[in-house]
């Protein structure tokens, strides 16, 4: 029983943790996409914890338009910075 | 020279810090208890669901400005580039073309459930338009870009209704109630619907188009 208890403390440590891991590959990750898909994953991370604080109106914006939308925005950015690239060697 | 802005920089942001942390310690509204003040005007509200109670009526005006926000950012994307024109979808992939296929009314029907679920229950015309705006994306991705004619050429109208018609509701509240955005309790439901519909149109709208957006930049460099 007193190990159930400690499930969602160490669960929520472990979103915090893995919040703090994705925030910081997404910035200094070199190369453009791995570091959107690390902003994606931190927006998706993101909209759980929002959950965990019993905030799913806040978790619903943070997935649908944090995760989901920007990511789609940066990702069109990167192709376009990868096509000028091309363009100009 | 370096280490001292690195030691500038690390003081300001513990000083940031600092300040943060004391703000979240500061109470919301000194001698009100929010939460119950809402609670109280609920049934007021013409919805059930405190969240959308709050950003439809109570704070309507904070919403309309949003909403003004989005329409500005994609006046400024706009400004830099047109919209491409349709590619008739001849270089995509069967698993995308099938995947958009099952996923599409998927998407529209979430987003459509989104908007009526926000009167009672999380969800709203922001997270519906920004579903239906991926929708819109995926609809791109997978070559099923017929639509960027319709938005090519009503762009304005289809990004504006959502602003325009808060706008005459508000204007309508300020001439028979006196009050801007004073939602009469009787018609505030139906409202708050009318205005989340067309809000969640133009935000769906207006994020397929910023997705386009800069679509042409190249071509305008010197």
């Amino acid at each position: 029983m007193a190990a159930l208890s400690l499930l969602p403390p160490a669960l929520d440590l472990l979103l915090a943790v893995a919040l703090l891991l994705t925030a910081w590959r997404a910035l200094y990750t070199r190369a453009l996409f791995p570091a959107v898909v690390f902003f994606v994953a931190f927006g998706m991370l993101l909209a759980l914890a929002w959950m965990r604080l019993e905030a799913p109106d806040v978790a619903l914006a943070e997935a649908a338009i944090g995760a989901g939308l920007t990511g789609a925005l940066l990702m069109a950015a990167v192709a376009r910075l990868r096509g000028r690239d091309e363009d100009k060697p | 020279m370096k280490r001292l802005g690195h030691a500038v920089l690390g003081l300001l942001l513990l000083m940031l810090a600092g300040v943060l942390a004391w703000a979240v310690s500061l109470p919301v509204a000194p001698g009100q208890d929010v939460p119950a003040h809402i609670a109280g005007s609920l049934a007021d509200s013409g919805v059930s669901h405190p969240v959308t109670a709050v950003l439809l009526n109570f704070r309507g005006y904070d919403t309309l400005l949003e909403l003004v926000v989005l329409l500005v950012a994609l006046a400024g994307v706009r400004c830099l580039a047109p919209l491409p024109p349709p590619s008739g979808g001849g270089a995509v992939g069967g698993v995308l073309r099938e995947l958009a296929a099952l996923l599409l009314p998927v998407l529209v029907l979430v987003a459509l459930y989104l908007l009526w679920a926000g009167a009672t229950r999380p969800g709203g015309a922001f997270q519906g338009g920004a579903l239906l705006g991926a929708a819109g994306i995926l609809a791109l991705l997978a070559g099923r870009d017929r639509f960027l004619a319709v938005l090519e050429q009503r762009l304005w109208l289809l990004a504006g209704l959502g602003v325009g018609v808060f706008l005459a509701v508000a204007a309508g509240t300020l001439v028979w109630g006196g009050t801007l955005l004073g939602l009469p309790p009787e018609q505030a439901g139906i409202l708050i619907l009318v205005i989340e519909s067309f809000a969640l149109l133009s935000i769906a709208v207006t994020l397929v188009a910023l997705f386009l957006g800069t679509g042409e930049l190249e071509d305008r460099d010197p």
